[in-house]
């Protein structure tokens, strides 16, 4: 059902309350390697707590977080980032008043020298030159020494998606990377995201349908805290209970 | 009137504040070089030493990594008795006894840092507070070691050989010396460590925190190695006032010596490189005029402060540098 590659990310049976409020019930899904995965579902199916889960920013209430086939629900977050798996937020969450070259070296930072107190930053140039590389890659080559916080929304976003990629990330996880996105820009970071997808597996969480079907291979549903569908974008188009909850709201 | 020449000649003002930016360690020292010429006497230019270092230390994990401390006499007071009892009951030369205190206080900080870190914000400034008094009653009760209220007497250190250099501390100037060599040190190495990636995930977390433990960096861990090194400078603070003074006053480890670091870093630019030292000359030359005029002095300054974080929110160094780099 899931396609021929193996899982690196799975959850099992899932469960995650806020008080007496249950955002996630009883969910089992997988998300098979080297491919790019939607979760959708109609407002508050529990997409962003799933995220969440899944980045290692929730530890879930009940069931199990797999990685590689290793469980890894509880860990603390930066191990969450340090085994590959690495995310950007549905806000933009950047550093404010660094300049984007700084936001992107932190990034690589964080998995090569965490505790170097004594050389110099200005003399780590392998460092800086990969992160000027990444930020070509989002299309930020021209923006590199720009205070952060004065970059245009789109290019923020950008920048958001270029330190998710630094970590050398296994997966991507992205929480709707288009959230206030003019058109042109959406395109364009569309592209971006394709090319990632190439590299690495990318889980997103999106809410504009038909972008969902255009680029992912493999789609997970969620309604009501609960797992609904999951399959290729042919299959979910296909099935009567995700047209009913979902698709049928408007766009067929 | 400095505003208006700043306007009329911009380039020359940034390419000063640049240069100084560049050469911060240099700058810092040809000043502290000249210091004790300029100022009414030397024991009050070796107090600004001392307290500069002092609010330089407390400024790493205030002004760069983001977190208020209000513990901070601990690190400075066992700095001091750590130096004290080994001088006193001990014998220990000079060169034995700083190490001594410097390591005590990074020991204390390493504890206080450990038992404080999970707390974030106001909880934070409330657990050290409540464990920095914890250590002065501690230090307190142990009147045989400490010498109680009274303070730890007899901590002098005459004479300093090293080597080819001879030279007695009861000179002022010499003592000034003494431990402006200590200091340039400890500004060099702070100068180091802000420069370094460690420095970088300082200023990223107190940028975004959680942004920082998404890429990957183990946030408590990163701000409990600021502490502790936070700890290891205002420790080398107290060793060096314990000389200083030759005795060890119970005051050092009082609230009021955390709150008075505090003051100081806001007074002269959290955050920034020469504001601590800015802000403890600000402060303890204003302690010293103001006392001459009236026994009210905490009255004046306390305007002054308050008209300082009314007006200039970044410090005094911080506004300057707003003023040059708009």
């Amino acid at each position: 059902m899931n396609g021929a590659s193996p899982p690196i990310l799975a959850v099992r049976g899932v469960t995650m309350r806020f008080g007496g409020f249950t955002a996630l019930s009883n969910v089992t899904a997988s998300f098979p390697q080297g491919q790019l995965t939607a979760i959708i579902g109609p407002n508050g199916a529990g997409k962003s707590t799933l995220f969440n889960v899944l980045s290692g920013a929730l530890p879930p209430t009940d069931g199990e977080v797999l990685f590689n086939g290793r469980s890894i629900a509880g860990m603390r977050q930066h191990h969450f980032a340090r085994l590959g798996i690495s995310k950007s937020f549905q806000i933009t969450n950047i550093f404010p008043d660094l300049t984007a070259l700084e936001n992107v070296r932190i990034a690589i930072q964080a998995m090569t020298t965490r505790f170097n107190i004594w050389t110099p930053r200005s003399r780590l140039t392998e460092m800086e030159d990969r992160a000027a590389e990444l930020l070509s890659d989002v299309g930020l080559a021209a923006h590199m020494r720009r205070i952060a916080s004065e970059l245009a929304h789109g290019e923020q976003r950008a920048l958001e998606i270029a330190m998710a990629v630094a970590c050398k990330p296994k997966v991507l996880l992205l929480d709707e990377p288009t959230a206030g996105m003019s058109p042109e820009e959406t395109v364009e970071i569309m592209q971006v995201i394709l090319r990632l997808a190439e590299r690495c597996t990318v889980i997103l969480v999106e809410h504009k349908m038909k972008l969902v079907m255009d680029i992912s291979n493999h789609i997970l549903v969620l309604h009501h805290g609960e797992f609904l569908a999951e399959g290729t974008p042919d299959e979910i188009r296909a099935n009567s209970e995700v047209r009913r909850v979902y698709l049928g709201e408007g766009r067929r | 009137m400095r505003v208006t020449s700043t306007k009329s000649s911009p380039n020359l003002f940034n390419r000063l504040a640049e240069i100084i930016g560049r050469y911060r360690v240099l700058a810092v020292l040809v000043v502290l070089l000249i210091f004790p010429f300029v100022l009414p006497y030397q024991a009050l230019a070796a107090n600004i030493l001392i307290y500069g270092l002092f609010a330089l230390g407390f400024n790493l994990v205030f002004g760069y990594a983001g977190v208020l401390s209000f513990g901070h006499a601990a690190f400075f007071g066992i700095g001091a008795y750590g130096t004290g009892i080994a001088i006193v009951h001990f014998a220990a030369p000079w060169y034995l006894a700083i190490p001594l205190g410097v390591v005590a206080a990074g020991v204390t900080a390493m504890i206080m840092g450990a038992l404080a870190i999970r707390t974030r914000g106001i909880y934070f400034a409330m657990v050290t507070l409540a464990l920095a008094q914890c250590v002065y009653y501690i230090v307190y009760q142990l009147d045989g070691w400490s010498g109680g209220e009274d303070g730890l007497t007899g901590v002098t250190v005459r004479q300093v050989d090293l080597g080819l250099m001879h030279f007695s501390l009861f000179n002022p100037t010499a003592k000034y010396f003494f431990i402006l060599a200590f200091v340039a040190v400890a500004i060099y190495v702070f100068s180091r460590i802000l420069a370094s990636p460690f420095g970088a995930v300082l200023e990223a977390i107190r940028e975004n925190e959680d942004r920082a433990r998404a890429c990957g960096f183990d946030v408590r861990l990163t701000k409990w190695i600021a502490f502790v090194i936070s700890g290891l400078f205002c420790g080398l603070a107290g060793a060096l006032y314990a000389i200083h003074l030759s005795v060890v006053p119970i005051e050092v480890l009082h609230y009021h010596m955390s709150g008075q670091v505090v003051m100081m870093a806001l007074l002269g630019g959290m955050g920034t490189f020469f504001g601590p030292f800015i802000g403890a000359t600000v402060f303890l030359l204003l302690e010293d005029v103001v006392t001459t005029l009236t026994s009210h002095w905490q009255l004046v300054l306390g305007l002054v402060f308050m008209a300082c974080v009314l007006f200039f929110p970044r410090g005094i160094w911080g506004s300057i540098l707003r003023w040059i780099r708009p």
